[in-house]
């Protein structure tokens, strides 16, 4: 094999407010049945690198249990497979990450023990769909230090949370601010870099020497004109869903048939954990229109232009519209749930009314449930 | 050392012909039942579930399908290092070699993959019933008693009792007697083809018995034990047990699941029923959909409107298209404007726009009333039925039609189609 693979899933952010309070963005759920890693996992899969490490420290309960078995994946293998790397105290060092060069740094090890010439990195918390070996082959043909995937964004996103690079004619990278105040290009950078892994053992290691950290700020935009750093850029479908509205927006495309086309029917296919849920149940009563509903929920209200996620029980007369249920969820008989996100495990008893007037609104409610 | 205290064998080599041209090209336990389920997962569920976590299935007839669904069995948790599931063909022998020519053959025939678990008892079970059962509460029963064979009965009222094997037992559960299907039935216990070994029983009964033509448990190896003076118990069960056998049955054990609150419940937590299903993504309602007392599986996408159905994985259904009272399985698809009624269409079906299934009057079967009545619309898998065809009630059509097929773009109630020759 050509390349192994690293996820950063170690992320958390505000932006994204109480829906990271129990996991990581990357753990969060997406299009009904997966979760936000799987499609990096699925991508590394579907490239065939077999060699991948993860990691991981804030809120990883969800993450690690999401993990417990790599074989949905098809890392379960013993010649390569899946790691997952929490920070850990050793005679070096018992710092959490302080970032994702330190990340690597914390366990060049994985690097340093593999023989595969390249590293593909990719973050967690992207929705999208790719060949590495495409851009293996890019980096390669470039003769490159490092390849950077970005995507020009639409004009009216605003870009002030991403990378931002600018590129020359060759595609080599000129200018590359980290979530500038006033963005100079809408070409923002993915979070997925090629690199060589000799390279990349030696410029963390320098780093780490510096007491530097960050992969973006201390390497890439350092580097920049030193090395040949390039762009490839992606025209398909990808999101990051680091913020509420993004996450809200991501599961909504989903409602969008060429995209459903795009990630659930066209090959490769996306991977997740299995979970053994029943068909979803619709009983006398249920009115569903443009909605995404997933295994294992009972559905016996109206459902419009939402996405419900597993196990998700709807009671009678009740309304969801334009909302996102996570997983198991128990909503009350004449419930009415507008512009929301409701938090998976969530009890909400009878009668309740949420609407979301500037903007989504994040429900989190617990109230006993009885379960038969 | 190995040694497992209880193995199982799980037969799963029938036909099931009475289940017509369901069963055409899969063997009766791999086909689909309750939108994402095969028949098999039931009992394999059951095995992982009581504990038993080495499980032989012998196959025959048609296995491919079966052989994919099952693979190293990690849908189970049935991927093992010691144990875990094992399919189980007829092989070739240096002396003969022959088919399973009865159940109990069958598992005469792999005696040396029993041995090597080195087991206590030997659990026995058939692919092709619906139900949830804990083995593990058999086997204290079948130990308390010092059982050396224990059959698993359930009542029957006694107008049906004549349709199975019948158990005659005395006030301990011991069985005293036992008649195969008999006139006048002296009990209402019913065998249910389950059955627990004492190892050794199973295979004195099984050496001594290895000469008989067609070697089956309820015909010979239970009276030999029997005859023997083995002590038999039945142990009574008095669950949701349902044999799929019959197209009528398999559609009404189908219908049952959309109950509110069916008496067969797969929404509890305990006892779950695992399967292997690769579509993952969840299913799609489009704006004029409405699907109503329905359960349907994963990733299928509804233009159309499904009333008291079954609808499996990945299926289409087109605008306009009605469906009712009907069973569509995995990945079939179904035009605009269509009109299912009382239809069972099987796998990777294709059915194109403005067809209608299931209307008229109803007439009997030509070529097979036994297997085709009850006025259900049966279509057999990967078959394509063209644009504009209207089929009756207690017909089935199986294979790659076309309009010339149909005279006067119609099949009529009670007319067989099967052009399943040419697509292989």
């Amino acid at each position: 094999m050509r390349a192994i693979g690293i996820i950063l899933a170690g992320g958390n952010n505000h932006r994204i407010k109480e829906l990271t309070q129990k996991r990581a963005v990357c753990a969060m759920p997406i299009a009904g049945s997966y979760r936000s890693i799987d499609f990096a996992l699925s991508n590394m899969s579907n490239s065939h690198i077999n060699k991948v490490a993860v990691f991981t420290q804030y809120n990883a309960g969800s993450l690690n249990e999401h993990l417990s078995s790599s074989k949905w994946w098809d890392f379960g293998r013993k010649q390569g497979g899946l790691y997952v790397f929490t920070p850990a105290v050793t005679a070096e060092s018992n710092a959490w990450y302080r970032g994702t060069a330190d990340a690597i740094a914390q366990n060049l090890a994985f690097l340093k023990n593999s023989h595969e010439p390249y590293v593909v990195i990719s973050s967690g918390d992207c929705v999208y769909k790719m060949d590495y070996n495409k851009i293996l082959e890019y980096h390669i043909e470039k003769k490159a230090d490092i390849t950077v995937v970005c995507k020009d964004m639409a004009p009216d996103i605003n870009v002030e949370r991403f990378g931002t690079i600018k590129m020359n004619e060759e595609c080599r990278i000129e200018e590359f601010e980290e979530k500038p105040v006033v963005a100079k290009s809408n070409t923002i950078s993915c979070g997925i870099y090629v690199v060589r892994r000799r390279q990349l053992i030696e410029m963390i290691e320098k780093c780490a020497a510096e007491d530097r950290y960050d992969f973006v700020k201390d390497i890439l935009i350092r580097y920049k004109d030193m090395k040949r750093i390039y762009g490839y850029k992606i025209k398909e479908y990808w999101s990051n869903i680091a913020t509420v509205d993004d996450y809200f927006k991501t599961n909504m495309d989903f409602l969008q048939p060429d995209i459903r086309n795009y990630f659930f029917k066209q090959y490769p296919d996306i991977y997740s954990k299995v979970d053994d849920n029943p068909p979803a149940k619709y009983n006398l009563g249920a009115t569903i229109k443009n909605s995404l509903i997933s295994s294992g929920c009972i559905v016996n209200g109206t459902v419009e232009d939402s996405v419900i996620f597993k196990k998700t029980y709807i009671g009678n007369n009740c309304y969801i519209k334009n909302s996102i249920i996570l997983n198991d969820v128990y909503i009350g008989d004449n419930t009415h749930i507008e512009n929301c996100i409701v938090e998976s495990r969530g009890t909400i008893r009878a009668n309740s009314y949420h609407k979301g007037e500037n903007g989504i609104e994040i429900v989190v409610e617990h109230n006993d449930r009885y379960v038969i | 050392m190995v040694k497992k205290e209880m193995i199982a064998m799980l037969l799963a080599g029938g036909q099931g012909s009475r289940l017509g041209v369901l069963t055409s090209k899969v063997a009766k336990p791999a086909v689909s039942f309750g939108s994402k389920y095969r028949i098999i997962d039931f009992p394999l569920s059951n095995c992982i579930n009581s504990g038993v976590d080495t499980v032989g299935v012998l196959t025959q007839y048609q296995p491919l399908r079966l052989n994919t669904h099952i693979g190293i069995g990690i849908p189970w948790d049935l991927d093992r290092n010691i144990g875990g599931v094992t399919v189980l063909p007829p092989y070739e022998k240096s002396s003969n070699s022959e088919w399973y020519t009865g159940t109990a053959n069958a598992i005469y025939q792999n005696i040396d993959y029993m041995e090597s678990f080195n087991p206590e008892y030997v659990l026995i079970l058939s692919g092709d019933h619906i139900y949830k059962m804990d083995y593990e509460v058999m086997l204290d029963f079948h130990k308390q008693n010092n059982a050396e064979v224990t059959i698993a009965v359930m009542p029957v009222p006694m107008e049906e009792a004549k349709r199975f094997g019948i158990m005659i037992t005395d006030e301990n559960r011991k069985i005293t007697d036992f008649e195969e299907k008999p006139e006048n039935p002296r009990s209402n216990l019913a065998s249910m083809g389950i059955y627990i070994f004492n190892w050794k029983t199973l295979k004195s009964a099984l050496l001594a018995n290895a000469e008989q033509p067609g070697l089956d448990f309820g015909k010979h190896i239970i009276p030999y034990c029997h005859k023997n003076g083995a002590p038999l118990y039945a142990y009574e069960f008095n669950g949701y047990w349902k044999d799929v056998g019959t197209l009528n049955s398999y559609w009404e054990a189908n219908m049952e699941l959309i109950d509110i609150v069916p008496e067969f419940n797969l929404y509890e937590e305990y006892w779950k029923i695992y399967t292997r299903c690769e579509i993952l993504p969840p299913q799609y309602l489009a704006p004029n959909s409405v699907v109503e007392r329905s359960i349907v599986g994963e990733g299928a996408e509804v233009y159309g409107k499904i009333y008291n159905s079954v609808i499996g994985c990945g299926v289409v259904i087109g605008e306009g298209t009605v469906i009712r009272d009907s069973i569509v399985m995995n990945s079939t698809v179904i035009g605009k404007n269509c009109e299912l009624n009382k239809a069972i269409v099987a796998e990777n079906v294709v059915i194109e726009d403005d067809v209608k299934l299931g209307v008229g009057e109803e007439v009997q079967n030509e070529t097979d009333p036994h297997i085709y009545n009850h006025g259900i619309v049966t279509v057999g898998e990967k078959s394509v039925i063209p644009n504009g065809i209207t089929v009756g009630k207690n017909s089935v059509v199986f294979g790659v039609t076309s309009e010339a097929d149909y005279e006067g773009g119609s099949l009529p109630s009670g007319r067989t189609l099967i052009k399943a020759g040419e697509e292989q």
